[in-house]
């Protein structure tokens, strides 16, 4: 029987009682939001890695490690017991512990290979393509 | 955004936007040419519209000038690294394509 998938969040249920001595014709109505949000692919991969150790290499050849803790659709990244790799020649920043970096001045993050499962990767961004397509 | 169409999409094998050549890539090796005279070899894993990239085994090169003071020469030097996994953000990177064949 032909029906109509538009998603909503909560599920309609009608009946139609036509005149006396026909039969009742229940349409039901199955309603879920096609939510078209913002591609999140990049977003869902680094919460995948919340705890992992990382190194984040900004735009300003300074170099991060630390343990991901966080991070939000910007791809802003909170990074906890970090230090600066790469000869410290850059900024000891001996006292901080924890920094928040803004997304935009990322240019790389240095990933633990065997945490990251390409197979599944390679699947994500093939969906995203499509999705993004439309 | 495209008025919404209900049904699935199939995955389409037919090539139409430039991001679809780079779906064509993916697992494949690669090379990126980036800002600030860097470039990338690797393999990619994943990619976005912002061509924020997953790349594996890659290894990237930096190139410098250093100009003699007295001679003016030239003189071009570049640095490589490995690197096993690497998040590339998207807004770093200028031209995608297969790796370049020394012919």
């Amino acid at each position: 029987p032909e029906h109509t998938s538009v998603f909503l969040s909560n599920l309609y249920s009608f009946s139609f009682k036509k005149k006396k001595k026909q039969p009742t014709a229940t349409l039901t109505v199955q309603l879920t939001l096609a939510c078209v949000s913002a591609p999140q692919l990049f977003y869902s991969f680094f919460k995948s890695l919340v705890g992992k150790d990382v190194v984040v290499e900004l735009k300003n050849d300074l170099s991060i490690c630390g343990t991901l803790h966080s991070v939000d659709q910007y791809l802003n990244i909170k990074l906890t017991d970090i230090s600066v790799t790469d000869p410290e020649k850059y900024p000891h920043m001996l006292s901080v512990k924890n920094c928040f970096i803004r997304g935009s001045v990322v240019r790389y993050v240095q990933l633990p290979a065997d945490e990251v499962d390409t197979q599944l990767l390679q699947d994500a961004a093939r969906k995203e393509a499509m999705q993004q397509k439309q | 955004m495209k008025t919404g169409r209900f049904e699935q999409q199939p995955t389409t094998n037919t090539v139409e936007e430039p991001l679809d050549l780079i779906r064509l890539s993916l697992d494949e090796r690669i090379y990126v040419k980036m800002r600030n005279d860097r470039e990338l070899r690797g393999r990619l894993h994943a990619y976005d519209q912002h061509l924020n990239m997953i790349l594996g085994d890659v290894e990237e090169t930096v190139t410098t000038v250093e100009i003699d003071e007295e001679t003016y020469e030239e003189l071009y030097k570049s640095t490589k690294r490995n690197i096993p996994m690497l998040f590339v953000r998207g807004d770093g990177v200028v031209l995608v394509a297969p790796p370049l064949r020394v012919g």
